[in-house]
């Protein structure tokens, strides 16, 4: 435990050549400040032996003498803050034991008031200092004296040390040792003049005195040493701020005392230091320290100190954490809101923006812009019933962007971005934020590619929320503000863009137009009129995706309607199916500039069976003749043609509003066409289709006999043909399939029940394809041979179904 | 056990912006080997979005759809059973079984799969059966009336076919079954 004397000399002696060694040193720069660390440690451990030993043997003196050579070390200008703490901790290790050791008067005899005196007879400043205040706890504890007084003498005295490092590591000791014995209310020193005021006014004091030794340290070295000293005053913040926490934590602090002593006492600190280092790292923990209740209420002082601050900081910073704390207050408890209504919250965090942005002229755009978000955040959490303030965020925001250019900043243009998405967020009802009067107004701003993007980021919302728009107002508002991707807006054409982006862009607008509804058909049908007005002018690459969602829109609404006939009185434009028809053929018909006949040929078709379904015969044959015009002049593919008119066929065949006169006519095109496809199989195919249409199953349907088998002779016809065909061009017959189809269709009609088709006919057809099968010109096809079979399979079936069907088909020999 | 899922006619972005959330969130991917699909999509994107469910996807030509290249019909064996697909606007009258049955015939299939009416049906006849899954959106149909969306789930097991129709009607998602049994193994 002990060394012997020869130990410690030696010990001695080592140091001694040491320190004339580091002296040496002393001119060789910055990386022997670890030399310098060392030595000051070595100082420390050196004169701690020698206190420990005179704290054991209860030697005053001595434990006096050593511990203010110990503190001595402290008085180094070498260190960089860094390296100063952990000498200072090593101090502050040693000055605990002799704390306790003044603390037991047995121990060394001298009362507390005689050595509060004694102490002060050390002889460089600095350990003075540090030992008056580790006497002044115990005076404090000891209680014979009041606190107040001990503390205040302190605090004056500490003056006496103007150097920043070593004020601050002084001042902050003093700040440690008191924390407990505060006058605070409900502590044991609380008493006749000793107030929780008492408490503040100390802590304020040391506050004052510490903040302004931290700046007096940026204006200590050369201006080249701006970055160093930056960090170094960085790393002794907290020093600063602690007693920020402090003032924080005592209990008798209430709301009165801060709105009235506290707050303005630090404020006035924080703005007269003029220090941007200082300014903005305390409105930072005066913000995060102090409860937001508080915050609330003392708004307007808080906001007040900000354009008192050097421009050169970061307010957005500080007002950004203000409002986003105060938001997270009002999220976690509601009761509080009316109490943000009350101090009209809103209006001045609102003001003070507007001021900062005002005043400082140089602030770049996307500073601008982020505060208006973090505004904007901050009321669509604690004010979403309040449209009128997120019309006002917006609108102080076009206010600042008016009069400049399109955006081109990107970080600005994504904070712009972040700012009208934020209302989308937050409402179910989208469209309740895109009726906001500035809303459109921010939009114009962007440029025209980021106009798109917010434009998707619109429908997206739309989409997701599942909510139906409903008004044709509401409609108007929401093509105006997509815009950018239903027509070419000046500056970008289509053909600049990526084919698979502007895919995506369409297929959105076609997937809103199923979000846009009414139960009224009136207002549905003014919705669609607006949807077309806006769509309308979109040119050849937009029409064939906006036209087919509008014109099944529009048919929807007719089948709602079907049941009403004629005008109903007093409209304008009423909803009834013969006015949706007109409209529906103007829709239709601007697809041909495009031109994309096969789609409009579809959905004229469309359109004939509503009319059909509505008992509008000249409306149905209208459209009918529309799509044969199409079919006519402009489907020119082979393939297409052969889909095209087993359309026509198809529908027409469903068509049960025709007189006999209008039938008889397209029945004709239809069969006309059909023959004339270029392909023969096609050409077979199609006419044996058109025999469906002399015959519907229908009660009232159309059963003609004789047309029916009319069209499967000529069918039939055909195939030969085509049989021939292939044995002239290829040397052997084509595969049998078209004269199996053909087989099939009669069996059809035969069950059917027309008259004209009789067992002998079929049986004739059977033989036929047998001997087809057999010849040797015909090349065997698997598929025919499959057909054929199953088809005498089911022939086989029928028979054995026993019955009226049994009876049919016994005539049949397999 | 082989799962086949059966759909078509979702006519997006013409008809319908989407799948319903139901039928999306029942659809994951991984637990079935085969889709089979009538046609009508209409876009790239849910072509893509069907693969994502199964690579092995079956697909035929609708009227509307974007991509050219869809065949008219195809077949394909699955275990025991033959399926064939079609469309079915190219068989007239639609929706007309006895018409479809030609096609069965011709296709020679157990199973034909096909669409255009938006109406469910499963309905076995001499050749076999056919299914109509309907429209998995529940998407406009001119032939017929107040369409709910729905799907066919086909899970094939030896010489049986337990056929599963999903379908969501007033917001709720129904589910009824019908068995086949084929009597022939296939040559």
């Amino acid at each position: 435990m002990y060394a012997s004397l020869s130990q410690l000399k030696s010990v001695e002696l080592r140091f001694d050549r040491e320190t004339s060694k580091m002296k040496m040193m002393i001119a060789n720069g910055i990386e022997d400040e670890e030399k310098w660390l060392a030595e000051g440690i070595a100082g420390i451990q050196h004169n701690a032996f020698y206190l420990h030993r005179a704290l054991d043997s209860n030697n005053l003196r001595e434990a006096l003498k050593y511990s203010a050579q110990l503190l001595s070390e402290l008085r180094t200008s070498r260190l960089s803050p860094h390296k100063y703490y952990e000498l200072y901790m090593r101090a502050f290790d040693e000055l605990r034991r002799l704390e306790m050791f003044f603390k037991d008067e047995d121990r060394h005899g001298c009362s507390v008031v005689d050595l509060y005196e004694l102490v002060q007879h050390a002889g460089n400043i600095l350990p003075r200092l540090y030992l008056l205040c580790t006497v002044g706890s115990v005076y404090i504890k000891s209680k014979e004296a009041p606190a107040k007084d001990v503390l205040k003498d302190l605090v004056e005295m500490c003056r006496g040390v103007q150097n920043p490092i070593r004020g601050l590591f002084l001042r902050s000791y003093l700040a440690q040792v008191s924390r407990d014995k505060l006058p605070d209310i409900g502590s044991e020193y609380e008493g006749e003049g000793d107030t929780v005021m008492d408490a503040v006014e100390f802590v304020l004091q040391n506050f004052i005195e510490m903040n302004k030794l931290w700046v007096r340290m940026q204006h200590q070295g050369p201006l080249r040493e701006k970055e160093k000293l930056e960090k170094e005053r960085g790393e002794l913040r907290d020093l600063v701020g602690k007693n920020l926490h402090v003032l924080s934590q005592i209990e008798g602090v209430d709301l009165e005392i801060y709105k009235e002593t506290v707050l303005p006492r630090v404020l006035e600190q924080v703005v007269n230091c003029k220090d941007e280092l200082a300014q903005y790292y305390l409105m930072d923990c005066i913000i995060q320290v102090f409860p937001d209740e508080y915050h609330l209420q003392t708004l307007e002082t808080l906001l007040a100190a900000c354009p008192q601050l050097q421009p050169t900081g970061d307010l957005k910073t500080v007002l950004s954490q203000l409002m986003e704390r105060l938001s997270n207050y009002a999220a976690s408890s509601p009761e509080v809101l009316p109490e943000f209504l009350h101090v009209e919250a809103f209006a001045k965090l609102s003001n003070a923006i507007g001021k900062v942005v005002e005043a400082q002229v140089d602030m770049p755009i996307v500073g601008a812009i982020s505060l208006y978000v973090s505004l904007l955040t901050f009321t669509l959490r604690v004010h979403p019933d309040r449209l009128d303030y997120v019309d006002q965020v917006l609108g102080a925001c076009v206010k600042k962007l008016s009069g400049k250019p399109k955006l081109e900043d990107s970080k600005a243009t994504k904070q712009v971005v972040a700012l009208l998405s934020a209302p989308l967020d937050k409402y179910d009802d989208i469209v309740t934020a895109l009726t906001l009067s500035n809303y459109p107004r921010v939009m114009d701003h962007l440029d025209a590619g980021t106009n798109k993007v917010m434009a998707m980021v619109i429908i997206r919302s739309i989409m997701k929320n599942k909510t139906f728009v409903s008004t044709f107002d509401k409609v108007e508002v929401l093509f105006e503000l997509i815009k950018g991707l239903i027509k070419d807006l000046d500056g970008i054409s289509h053909d600049e863009l990526d084919e698979e982006d502007f895919n995506e862009e369409q297929n959105s607008v076609a997937c809103l137009m199923h979000m846009l509804y009414n139960e009224d058909p009136e207002e549905m049908l003014q919705i669609i009129r607006t949807v077309w007005k806006h769509v309308m002018v979109g040119g050849p690459t937009r029409l064939p995706f906006t036209v087919p969602p509008l014109v099944f829109s529009a048919l929807k609404l007719v089948r709602r309607l079907q049941s009403q006939d004629g005008d109903i009185a007093g409209e304008e434009v009423p909803a009834t199916p013969r006015n949706i028809f007109q409209l529906l053929n103007q829709i239709i018909e601007a697809l041909w500039v495009v031109p994309s006949p096969e789609l409009a040929l579809r959905l004229y078709l469309q359109c004939a069976e509503a009319a059909n379904d509505c008992d509008l015969e000249p409306v149905a044959y209208e459209f009918f003749t529309q799509a044969f015009v199409l079919y006519e002049e402009e489907v020119a593919d082979s393939k297409a043609q052969v889909t095209a008119i087993h359309l026509i066929i198809g529908t027409l065949q469903r068509m049960n509003v025709f007189g006999v006169e209008n039938r008889d006519t397209l029945t004709h095109k239809a069969t006309g066409y059909s023959a004339k496809l270029l392909k023969k199989p096609d050409q077979c195919r199609a006419v044996y289709a058109c025999s469906h249409l002399f015959w519907v199953d229908d009660q009232d349907g159309i059963k003609d006999g004789e047309r029916v088998l009319l069209c499967l002779k000529r069918s039939l016809r055909i195939a030969n043909a085509a049989q021939q065909m292939a044995n002239v061009t290829r040397g052997s017959s084509g595969p049998v399939t078209l004269f199996v189809e053909i087989l099939n269709k009669y069996l059809y009609f035969f069950e059917k029940g027309n008259p004209q088709i009789t067992s002998s006919v079929i049986q004739g057809l059977i033989e036929l394809i047998k001997t087809e099968m057999q010849s040797d010109n015909t090349t065997p096809d698997h598929a025919s041979d499959a057909f054929f079979t199953s088809t005498l399979r089911y022939i086989q079936f029928q028979k054995q179904k026993g019955g009226a069907m049994g009876e049919k088909y016994d005539p049949i020999k397999l | 056990m082989v799962l086949v899922l059966a759909l078509g006619d979702l006519h997006i972005p013409h008809r319908a912006p989407h799948l319903p959330a139901k039928f999306k969130s029942m659809l994951v991917p991984g637990k079935i080997q085969h889709i089979i699909c009538t046609g009508n999509l209409c876009i790239k994107e849910i072509h893509d979005y069907l693969k994502t469910l199964c690579p092995d996807l079956h697909i035929t030509r609708g009227e509307y759809d974007e991509d050219p290249r869809y065949p008219e019909t195809k077949t394909l064996t699955i275990g025991q059973f033959k399926l064939g697909i079609c469309h079915g606007h190219q068989v007239i009258p639609w929706g007309d079984l006895d018409a479809l049955a030609m096609l069965q015939r011709q296709l020679d299939v157990d199973i034909l799969v096909t669409g255009h009416t938006h109406q469910f049906t499963a309905y076995k006849h001499e050749a076999g059966v056919v299914i109509n899954p309907g429209s998995a959106t529940g998407a406009f149909s001119s032939t017929t009336y107040d369409v709910n969306p729905s799907f066919v789930l086909m899970d094939i097991d030896g010489l049986r076919v337990v056929v599963y129709v999903y379908e969501l009607i007033d917001g709720e998602v129904k589910v009824d079954k019908i068995d086949f049994k084929k009597t022939t193994t296939t040559n």
